[in-house]
């Protein structure tokens, strides 16, 4: 091997052939921390519910044995459950990290890019003009709320894209243009509402919400490639990213192609999304709070992107496990993130008027 | 191509050459059908009242601007057919007032500027360290490499910016008011440290400057702009004339030698 390790002093990094990385021990701390901690929430998961499990029972179970319940309970229940939490969570924290990056502004969620928006209209269109009974589109859940959802997702980005586009796209305008496009796919989703039958409104109602109940094989797969495909591409931009941060007059005069750039880390952003949010809804808040919390963690200068994805499983698993576990009647996931979230946001906002006026 | 076409090609071309640009904003046109073209290793300085196309040109040199009609040639090539990271090989821009992002370190920021050398899997390596270390080293801010940019002054800032220009080591560097917010001894040292860049380097500098005089002081050409043309190109004792200086400017002022350097000092009319 060429590569060379040089030392671990603070400047310092770590070159080995093609790659090289400042050496950043904070970062490295905080990701492995995060990825044991999602690990272990992950199991719990798995063994802690209405009817517990020990962690043998459910190896055993994963490996064809123990009673037939425990093994419906561990791999047609609890282990989708888990693995879609898990991905939910990596694929909007990745997203948040990358759309706040790019934006340079905290407060630019994947949702001010019209995602989560689209994907709600979609969803609650499929409910609604579906038609029929919650039962009926059950059988829809496999295949047509997340196919409306995505669907509903990426044409509304693209649309703001478009909208945004004036021989290039700059973050302002399309933040401008993101929360005037959300504000009409949320009346349009309020107006369908109104129009829809109990059933389908409270059925499109836990929908909003964001919830793991729902959560089966044929929407896991799909979720769990999306996630890992557009988390490897994300950490490829991750070098650009820092340069873009610079500014766009730096960025393009530090040789970065802005553009094709930002046109990449958009339609990240919003696949990894779509993918999160036609799988559970849309969760609120985790791609908001959770690369902030990573960017406070590890001392950055913008949210490190696969400590972001972690912290998000991480987020999303214990708001799930809470969820069911803490409450007398299970509690949406969404709800739960919410929760932490919007206190989060107000904490954020305080501080951040206090740092500028200070 | 052969290599005595490129041997020529490289003698023959200059650094970098507007061929009749126009530029503007949304329809605007604020600079009309422009030739300029910049000589290797000199420092030009862009003058003019504001608003009269010097940023705007500077841009366009540094491809920040596409010009709606005309090219701009680096090293006789035309800009528009290299690759972005190609070209910050060979020129790099500082912009006005460019903003670091929160909490970044002085070192990570001038890391940076080594991005086109740098690929998507290596944002680091020795050399890169290297480079950073000495152009912390040439504007001095070694001691606060560590320090958060925003805790710094406006003047430590500036070099902050400059420095990673320098850590860019391309052989061109725009500067677009590299002295703003600075007080006179700062201004000073920013100048003396672009002079000192140019005189190692044999670098090449085109810089936007309101101060006239010391753009006299430090400049080998001043190219004086007025309402998107140039009204006068030279060495600054032959274009800081009383008369460019009224026709630019609407300016009534004296043009003495500087008692130090020799150069043109502008001293206004008393009211």
């Amino acid at each position: 091997m060429t590569g060379q390790l040089t030392g671990v002093r603070r400047a310092g990094g770590i070159r080995v052939g093609p790659v090289g990385l400042a050496w950043r021990p904070r970062v490295v701390i905080a990701t492995i921390a995060a990825l044991v901690l999602a690990l272990i929430l992950f199991v719990a998961g798995i063994t802690i519910g209405s009817s517990a499990l020990s962690v043998v029972d459910v190896i055993r179970a994963l490996g064809g044995g123990g009673t037939g319940v425990q093994r419906l309970i561990v791999t047609e229940l609890r282990l989708p459950r888990a693995l879609t939490g898990a991905f939910v969570g990596l694929a909007l924290g990745v997203a948040g990290a990358l759309t706040q990056t790019f934006t340079r502004n905290p407060l630019a969620t994947p949702d001010v890019i019209g995602v989560t928006a689209g994907a709600s209209t979609g969803a609650v269109a499929a409910i609604v003009l579906g038609g029929g009974t919650y039962s009926v589109s059950a059988a829809l859940l496999g295949g047509g709320i997340p196919l409306a959802a995505t669907a509903g997702a990426l044409i509304a980005s693209a649309v703001v894209y478009g909208l945004g586009w004036r021989g290039g796209v700059e973050s302002y305008r399309l933040i401008l243009v993101g929360i005037g496009v959300a504000s009409v796919l949320t009346a349009l989703t309020s107006y369908l509402l109104v129009r829809a039958q109990i059933a389908q409104a409270s059925q499109a109602s836990v929908w909003l919400v964001g919830s793991l109940s729902g959560s089966s094989w044929p929407s896991v797969w799909p979720l769990l490639i999306v996630a890992v495909l557009g988390v490897a591409l994300s950490l490829v931009t991750s070098t650009a990213l820092g340069v873009s941060q610079l500014g766009d007059e730096t960025a393009i005069a530090v040789g970065l192609h802005l553009q094709r750039h930002r046109l990449i880390v958009i339609a990240l952003a919003v696949v990894l999304t779509a993918a999160a949010v036609a799988a559970a809804g849309p969760v609120g808040f985790v791609a908001f709070v959770v690369p902030q919390i990573a960017l406070r963690t590890a001392g950055t200068s913008r949210p490190p992107l696969l400590l972001s994805g972690l912290m998000g499983t991480c987020l999303v698993l214990v708001a799930d496990l809470a969820g069911r576990t803490i409450f007398p009647t299970e509690v949406p996931v969404g709800l739960l993130t919410t929760v932490v979230g919007a206190p989060y946001l107000i904490w954020l906002l305080v501080r951040h008027r206090k740092e500028l006026s200070s | 191509m052969t290599t005595i076409e490129h041997t020529t090609a490289v003698r023959a071309a200059p650094a970098l050459e507007a061929r009749g640009v126009t530029l503007g904003y949304d329809g605007r046109v604020v600079i009309d059908s422009l030739d300029l073209s910049i000589e290797t290793g000199t420092i030009t300085t862009l003058v003019g009242a504001n608003g009269c196309g010097k940023s705007t040109l500077l841009k366009s040199l540094g491809r920040i601007l596409k010009p709606t009609s005309g090219s701009i040639h680096l090293e006789g090539v035309p800009i528009a057919s290299l690759s972005t990271k190609k070209v910050a090989r060979q020129l790099a821009m500082l912009p006005q007032s460019p903003s670091a992002p929160p909490g970044i370190s002085v070192r990570d920021l001038v890391l940076r500027g080594r991005n086109p050398h740098q690929t998507w899997a290596r944002s680091w390596s020795p050399e890169d360290a290297a480079v950073v270390d000495a152009a912390l080293e040439a504007t001095g801010l070694m001691d606060v490499a560590d320090r958060d940019v925003a805790s710094l002054s406006g003047g430590q800032r500036q070099r902050v910016w400059i420095a990673l220009v320098v850590a860019q080591q391309a052989g061109i560097l725009l500067l677009d008011e590299p002295t703003t917010f600075l007080d006179l001894s700062h201004q000073l040292d920013v100048l003396r440290l672009v002079r000192q860049i140019k005189r190692d380097t044999n670098a090449t500098v085109v810089m936007v400057l309101h101060d006239l005089s010391l753009a006299a002081r430090y400049s080998d050409r001043i190219v004086v702009l007025h309402e998107g043309s140039i009204v006068a190109d030279g060495a600054p004792a032959e274009v800081l004339t009383p008369e460019i200086l009224h026709r630019a400017f609407s300016l009534r002022a004296r043009v003495i030698p500087d008692p130090i350097t020799g150069t043109p000092l502008i001293v206004p009319e008393a009211d």
